[in-house]
């Protein structure tokens, strides 16, 4: 199938003497017959937060494992901030991934395990990365305060709400300090209120922390308030590129497809 | 099409087979490499130990009430009762208490880690541990396996003794048989031979119980269905196993103490 991409104008391509932490070219990925990811490129420009937006099944999820080296494309180049995923062996692939915070579309919290040692997990590998600190709990405190879930240190993942579980995932992925934060669908399964905090809470954290963000969605008001640049997913390739407003405005039915309420 | 569908099950389990020893193989290749996970290692022992004993002890005892009662009549009848705890020594030691408290193990242990590891890849927790920097093979599946295999032993160890417990007692209420006579018929009647091979075996059993258990439930298929049928296939799958490897322990345990 032939795709398409959309003409941005130029005065508002990215600007691209930002440094690229997150490089993708031409990746495919097919599951037997399945050919989900076909040939997608992307960069990621340190401090941005670019919204990838594509229907269900569409390949987003597909790619940001691919990212992160949780699963392998069948061919194409991936590199994050500068160091290409394939060719690293387990030790640097993960001291890599100590710089990427990966927030997961079911929050994924350990549910053997309080809070606490949810938020402490990430740390028993990295903590070297934070000076090699004996008392995790000022590190602990501060990543719920973050979230503004404190008074839930001891509690067990069962006892919070959808919300509270995604805000406690989050948390997780900021006890590292991370330099990326990949985000796949992070708003999925909440209500619209909750949605509006969790983005809230994006926001404010990459005002905080200074992190860049990659993030996955088909939720378009998530996309409308985070992104700085989008890029529209579909059949594998990126279909479409450029800012929310551009988007919105173009008049390409399948790029349509995705604004209409 | 039967034919091929005969042909297609038949490559399908050999695929199992070869996925299965692969995983072997890397649970021999993880466990020599740090970080040793020695918490959780301790923490799965007292969760499986802890799980199992009342399981394994009800049953052990009743075992070695049924065997008693089942045999006596027809040691009366041939004027061979005072082999009794000889015979029921041997068997409970040799034989049934290991494959007994294997399989209830295996029902027990095996379908919850099936379960465990399972639902923990379904709802992306193993993929969370991974991108934290944490070998969840090492955290989640070596951690299990040598819990299992440590743990096995000891479960059966008390499974025997509870069974010959249930035996003396009927031994002592059916024949006039007190407790100490009868438990000195049953060590005096247990060889080098009895004993050694019967614990050997029992690692493996724990080994094999926790392999498959962590194999079904670490390549679970999404949803909650495949939470389910790795539980399930867990159970079945150890149990065929273990049968296997008892033969291949006696086997072996004939050449060497000619049984």
């Amino acid at each position: 199938m032939t795709t398409q991409a959309i003409d941005i104008p130029n005065d508002t391509k990215t600007d691209d003497h930002r440094k690229v932490i997150i490089d993708i070219r031409n990746v495919y990925k097919s599951f037997g017959d399945n050919q989900v990811l076909n040939g997608f490129s992307l960069k990621l420009y340190q401090g941005e937060n670019l919204v990838v937006m594509g229907k269900s099944g569409s390949g987003k999820s597909v790619m940001i494992q691919c990212l992160v080296g949780l699963m392998q494309p069948d061919s194409g180049y991936i590199s994050v901030m500068g160091k290409e995923i394939k060719t690293l062996d387990r030790e640097t692939l993960d001291i890599l991934r100590s710089d990427i915070g990966f927030l997961f579309q079911g929050s994924a919290l350990y549910d053997s395990m309080t809070v606490r040692e949810n938020l402490e997990f990430p740390l028993r590998r990295h903590k070297e990365k934070l000076g090699n600190v004996t008392d995790t709990t000022p590190l602990v405190m501060e990543a719920l305060e973050s979230v503004g879930l404190a008074h839930t240190l001891d509690l067990m993942p069962e006892e919070l709400s959808g919300g509270m579980k995604r805000r406690v995932a989050l948390a997780r992925t900021l006890i590292l300090r991370p330099k990326i934060i990949l985000y796949d669908d992070p708003t999925s399964g909440l209500d619209p209120i909750t949605s509006k905090e969790i983005i809230e809470l994006m926001r404010s954290i990459q005002k905080k922390y200074g992190t860049s963000a990659l993030i996955i969605t088909h939720d378009v008001d998530c996309a409308r308030v985070i992104s700085e640049r989008m890029i529209l997913l579909v059949d594998g390739v990126n279909y479409a590129e450029g800012s929310y407003q551009e988007l919105m405005q173009s008049t390409d039915p399948r790029v349509e497809a995705f604004f209409k309420k | 099409m039967a034919q091929s569908t005969t042909l297609k099950n038949i490559a399908d389990f050999f695929k199992e087979i070869g996925e299965l020893s692969y995983f072997a193989g890397r649970f021999f290749k993880e466990i020599f490499k740090p970080p040793f996970e020695f918490k959780e290692f301790l923490r799965q022992c007292y969760q499986m130990g802890n799980r199992s004993l009342v399981l394994v002890l009800v049953t052990g005892f009743i075992i070695g009430l049924v065997v008693t009662l089942q045999s006596r009549p027809t040691m009366v009848q041939f004027g061979a009762v005072s082999w009794m705890p000889r015979m029921v020594g041997i068997s409970i030691v040799r034989e049934l208490g290991p494959v007994i408290t294997a399989l209830v193990c295996a029902g027990r242990i095996a379908s919850g880690i099936g379960a465990e590891i399972g639902s923990m890849r379904v709802t992306e927790q193993i993929d969370a541990m991974e991108v934290s920097g944490t070998n969840p093979f090492k955290y989640l599946v070596v951690t299990r396996i040598l819990a299992t295999t440590f743990m096995l032993p000891i479960l059966v160890i008390l499974g025997d003794a509870v069974g010959l417990y249930g035996s003396a007692l009927v031994e002592y209420f059916k024949g006039d048989v007190s407790f100490q006579l009868y438990f000195n018929k049953v060590f005096d009647s247990l060889e080098f031979g009895d004993l050694i091979p019967a614990t050997i075996k029992t690692f493996f059993f724990g080994y094999v119980i926790g392999l498959v258990g962590c194999f079904k439930g670490y390549y679970c298929k999404k949803g909650t269905a495949g939470v389910g049928l790795a539980a399930n296939t867990a159970v079945v799958f150890t149990s065929m196993l273990l049968f296997v490897v008892d033969f291949i322990a006696v086997f072996i345990s004939d050449i060497f103490f000619e049984l």
